[in-house]
Order: structure tokens, then sequence, then C-alpha cells
């Protein structure tokens, strides 16, 4: 159980001198707390993982520091940093049963045995893995040996945080959901911190309390899944997040209007904190984009319409600019059309970053 | 579905066969054939039945007492051999860099000594172990030791099996090297966060992992072993005495030597028989745990 905080961390695989464009982690403070479900969320490349292995001890940052409940184990190993990792793909120990693999953490930290069998039990119970316990773990299916890996995390009572590193990507869809469910209820009963890196949203967004959405070795925003999606602070982040992502439009603010492709919008808020010359956008996501005939608001014209099954998605043009927004039920559009924004859900942004509005 | 009859295939396949007909079976009827018969000069044959494998197997006689001293040798051989080889290159494979310029670098000077011809390899030592001018043998009998395998039977065999030491645990070693590659890292680190031992590393991933390359390497490394010929021929020429006289070595002596055909034929079908049999029962035991019947196929 520990709070972790990572100080002024940051990381390059080219050295600590190596200039920061090339970092893989920029420098960064952040801190999760004890008992927290966090999703680091980012596309390939991110540095998510580099971050996770950095928490883990796998790999050690070429700045900053680490502190587990305030204690600093920056320099300290994997081993006795007492975190649990599970790795994409399962890491089982191919000879062993079921029960050996569990019991093998405890064993290599010389647990007398009659403690390791009664842990052994009490985590296969919890990972419903009782049945197979004496099989030998190298002919179970990819589900249940990441439930092995992730159990071989949980044996160890004093772990201070368990780390899963896209536990999902080899498991089949229909036993995703299964799994990620079970990590919820698991997180619930035993009240440890757990951080998952996913590039997939959905994942993230059902297992976290907190997401934290990473770009190019930055943090980009930190939030709940309802934040992320409602005020995303980064343009970014209104892309990656939601599918699909927020309209962002080249805009002219100035008072309460804004100017979009040589229309006029009127907005609820004024942006006085807006520099002059900072290039601003306007930001929308296609659920707050009303979709209208001709002559009610800016005026679009309708590319196609998307059929997904459960929602139907336009995409439309205003000028040069694309924009996308969703389709109630029974509107048929086609050629020229007009949109309305939800003026409440309209955010501005100066070079990516959102502005506050005042009253 | 009916699947259409074309009988082309026989006809691609033919190459093939009529090789296989040439050079392994049309060869193997040859001996099975000497091997029921007594020779003598002028090409002339007697039908003799299993009598060469009678007296082939009876100790008591001339023919099965060579027989079974030489079978004895060469299991005590391939036995040695194994014993060392096979532990000797799983250490090497694990003290190999796994990445970086010096790999290329230890897998080049790895792999020098199983481009030597045998015979060269036989030659090499023959002449590095004299006494009188060879570095090793002129080496130890400085040092005050008594080396000489010429003289002493304990001397032949200890040249020859550092001599297959020295020719064969590079294959070995490249074998479980390139079972140790196919490991993901993922593994290393979980292990390292179970807080696994090197030891418990060892026997709970790499040595599971290997599993696959060593069974080739047991079994290539035991029938070449078992078949060794060139080599103490050249080094020691079956001596001193008959000690270092394999069942290789025999065949050639009663079949060029006293040109016995049917002793001969008759030794080396059971020879055979024996490496496979021997083979059969590695392959057996090591894949015995597992329940999969293609382990010798896949990625290894």
């Amino acid at each position: 159980m520990a709070r972790i905080d990572l100080v002024d961390i940051g990381h390059s695989y080219a050295g600590s001198d190596a200039p920061e464009v090339s970092h893989a982690v920029k420098p960064m403070s952040l801190t999760w707390r004890q008992g927290g479900a966090y999703a680091l969320l980012g596309p390939s490349g991110c540095g998510k993982t580099t971050l996770l292995n950095i928490i883990s001890g796998i790999v050690v940052p070429s700045r900053g520091r680490i502190l587990f409940n305030e204690r600093d184990v920056t320099s300290l190993s994997t081993q006795a940093r007492n975190i649990a990792q599970v790795f994409q793909f399962p890491v089982i120990y191919d000879t062993m049963t079921v029960a050996q693999n569990l019991a093998f953490p405890l064993k290599n930290r010389r647990v007398p045995p009659r403690e390791i069998e009664a842990r052994v039990g009490e985590i296969a119970e919890l990972l419903d893995l009782t049945d197979v316990l004496g099989r030998k773990a190298v002919g179970l299916t990819a589900d249940v040996k990441q439930k092995i890996s992730l159990g071989r995390g949980l044996v160890r009572s004093d772990v201070a945080a368990i780390l899963f590193d896209e536990p999902l990507t080899v498991i089949d869809p229909h036993l995703k959901w299964q799994l990620r469910s079970k990590l919820k209820a698991l997180h619930r009963a035993l009240d440890v911190t757990m951080i998952y890196v996913t590039h997939d949203q959905t994942e993230a967004m059902t297992f976290a309390d907190t997401v934290v959405v990473m770009h190019d070795g930055r943090i980009m925003q930190s939030g709940t899944p309802a934040e992320l999606f409602e005020r995303p602070e980064h343009t970014f982040v209104g892309h990656f997040i939601g599918s699909p992502g927020m309209n962002v439009l080249p805009a002219e603010i100035s008072g309460r209007e804004a100017r979009v492709a040589g229309h006029t919008i009127a907005m609820v808020k004024s942006y006085p904190t807006l520099a002059a010359n900072a290039r601003a956008e306007l930001g929308v996501r296609p659920e707050f984009v009303r979709l209208a005939a001709p002559g009610c608001g800016l005026p679009v014209h309708v590319e196609r319409i998307d059929n997904l099954g459960r929602v139907r998605i336009a995409r439309l043009r205003v000028g040069d600019l694309k924009l996308v927004a969703t389709v109630p039920r029974g509107l048929e559009l086609t050629g020229a059309a007009s949109v309305v924004f939800d003026p409440a859900r309209v955010h501005v942004y100066a070079e990516s970053r959102l502005v506050a509005g005042a009253d | 579905m009916d699947k259409p009859s074309d009988n082309k295939a026989w006809l691609l396949v033919l190459p093939a066969f009529l090789l296989v007909v040439f050079t392994a079976i049309i060869p193997m009827m040859t001996v099975v054939n000497y091997s029921v018969q007594d020779t003598f000069g002028n090409n002339q044959f007697f039908w003799n039945g299993v009598g060469w494998y009678k007296e082939l197997l009876d100790p008591s006689t001339e023919l099965g007492g060579r027989f079974y001293t030489s079978l004895g040798r060469n299991l005590i051989f391939s036995a040695i051999i194994l014993a060392i080889e096979i532990p000797l290159g799983i250490v090497v494979a694990l003290s190999m860099p796994r990445e970086g310029w010096s790999v290329a670098a230890c897998l080049v000077i790895m792999a020098l000594p199983l481009l030597i011809p045998w015979n060269v390899v036989g030659t090499i030592w023959q002449i590095f172990g004299r006494s009188d001018i060879g570095l090793l043998g002129a080496a130890l009998n400085g040092v005050g030791l008594n080396y000489n395998y010429v003289a002493n039977p304990l001397d032949a065999w200890a040249t020859i099996i550092v001599m297959d030491v020295w020719h064969w645990t590079s294959l070995v070693a490249l074998l479980c090297y390139a079972g140790l590659k196919s490991i993901p890292e993922a593994y290393y680190q979980a292990a390292r966060i179970d807080g696994a031992s090197r030891w418990a590393v060892f026997r709970a991933i790499q040595l599971p992992k290997m599993h696959r390359v060593l069974l080739i390497a047991v079994l290539l490394r035991f029938m070449d072993s078992f078949m060794i010929y060139t080599e103490p021929f050249v080094v020691t020429g079956g001596g001193p005495g008959n000690s270092t006289t394999f069942l290789s070595i025999e065949v050639v002596k009663i079949a060029l030597g006293q040109f016995d055909l049917g002793k001969a034929a008759a030794l080396s079908l059971v020879y055979n028989l024996v490496i496979l049999i021997v083979c059969w029962v590695f392959y057996t035991v090591m894949t015995g745990s597992r329940s999969r019947p293609h382990v010798l196929g896949g990625s290894s």
C-alpha cells in the first residue's frame, strides 16, 4: 500500500544529457494516491510504458526521484520496491503448475510453506483459479494465464502497487469485459494502487477513476473520464478521447464572438486572457454539434453520413474545414445544411491549450 | 468433395525418391545382403543365414568379444561427451553477450571449430599433443606431468575427449544461445519482480525455454560422438593397444583390414540399430514430461 510521488522525473534512452526533445519521458511531477485506480492512456510511443517501467524499477530514470510513501526508492531494485507488474503477454513459468506459479514469489522470499499454501488458496479463490490449481500452467488459455500473472503479483500481501502494461492485448474480446470487471472488483476489494497502461480509451475509461493522458513524453491531462470528455485541456486530449474525437476549428475570437471560416458564432463567455497573436481554435465534441436544416446556424455541406449502428456520424465541410457531428435518429440531410453548437460545450484553445472563459 | 485425380505429384516426387534409392536404400540393402553371407576372394559368396549375427551377439566368440568391448567404449565415450558438452554449452551460452557488437564477434569465434574438417581437427590435435614437438604435450611434460597419448591409454582418451569438447561444445552453445534469444524480455522482468534468484531464473525460465534446442543438441551430440571415427583414427589410430578402438574403427578394420564383409555388414547394421534405439530412448525421455508429440518441429 503506498502513495507514489514522481518528482521531476524524466528519462531519455540516449542518456541524461541528451536534449529534451529526445526524451521518452519529458520532465514531470505527478502523484498517485494510495488506493487509486489509474490509467495511463496514450498512443503507441508516447512514453507510457517507459513511465510505468520507471515506477516498477525496470528503467532507472535519467533524472528526478520516485517516492513510495515519502521514501526515496529511485535507486532501489524492482524487487525491493514491492510492486507487481502484469505484462502485455502473459508470463508464466512453463514447467510449474498454477499453484507453483502463484507460490513462486513467496518461495523466493522464503515465506514458510504453510503460509504460502494458505495465501495461494486465498488468491486462487479471488481469481477463480481454484479449479486449475493442480494443472500445468502452460496448456491454459491466454486469459487464465494473464490471471496467473496477476495472481503472482497479488499473493504478496505487502505489495505497494500493481502495474498493468496493456494486459488485455492478447485476450479475446468477449473475455476482455470479464477480466476488466474482475480487475475493477479486485481493486475495490483490495484497496491497492493500480496503474493501468493502455492505448484503448474504452479500457482506460471503464477501469480507472483517474485517467492520465500522455502524448510525446508529456502528460496532457489527468482527470476523471468525465473531465476528459467534457473539458479537454489540450486539443490532443479532445482528439484522442471520444470516438470520433473533438472538432477543432481555427477561429478568431473577439469579445463574445468567434469567427470560423468567415461566419460568426456567438459565445456565452469572453476570453480576456487570450493573447492577441496566439493561434486560437474552437473545440466542440460531435455530440454537441446539432445538425439542422439550412439557415439555422453555421452553413455546412454534408459530405456523407456514416451509420455506426448505435449512432450516426455526419462528415461535414465548412469552407475548407472538416467537421463531424452526431446525427439524431430520423434526420436525413444531404447537400446544404447548417449546424448549431451547444454554447456551453464550446471550448477555446490558444496554442492547443484550453483558455478559461470569463462571464 | 472429390479430390481431383491428378497423378502428377508422383512425377514430382520421383527425383527425390531416386536420390534416396541410390544413396540410402540400395547401399543399405547391399549391406543387408552381405550380412547374411560369407565372402571369399574371387567374389565367392556363401549363404550364412543369421550366423554372423549369432556370433556377433555372443560375447564368448572373437567377433562378439570385440563388438561388446568396443560398444562399451562407445557408450562410455558418448556418456562422457554428453556429460561435459551439454552443461558446458549451456554455461557458455548463458555467459555470451545478448546484444551489441560483441555478439557477432562471439558467434564467429564460436563457429570457427565447427568449420574445420574433421581430419584436420584430428591432425591439429595429433601434433598439438605430441610430447616432443606439440605445444600441449611438451608443455604438460615440461611442468612435470608424464603425458604421452601414444603410450598411455588414459592420456589417449583424455586427448580425444578434450579434442571433441573443443570441436563440438560450440554447437551446443550456439543451439542454446538461439533458445535463450527467443525468451522475451518480459520474462526476466517478471522474474525480477517475483524476486527470483539467478538460479531460480535459470530453473524456471531459461532451462524450460531451452528444452527443445537441448533435445536437438543431445540427439546430435549423441549420434555424432557415437559414430566418431575420423579424429581418433587420425590421432591414435585406435591405440594404444585397442584402447581407443571404437565401433566405427572396428567396422573398418574388419571390412577393409580383414576383408570380412559379412561380419562387418552384420556389425554395421547392429551398430546402426543401437544408435536408433538410444536416440529413441533420449527422445522419449526428454519429451515424456510434455504431452506434445511435435517437439522437434516448431520454432526451435
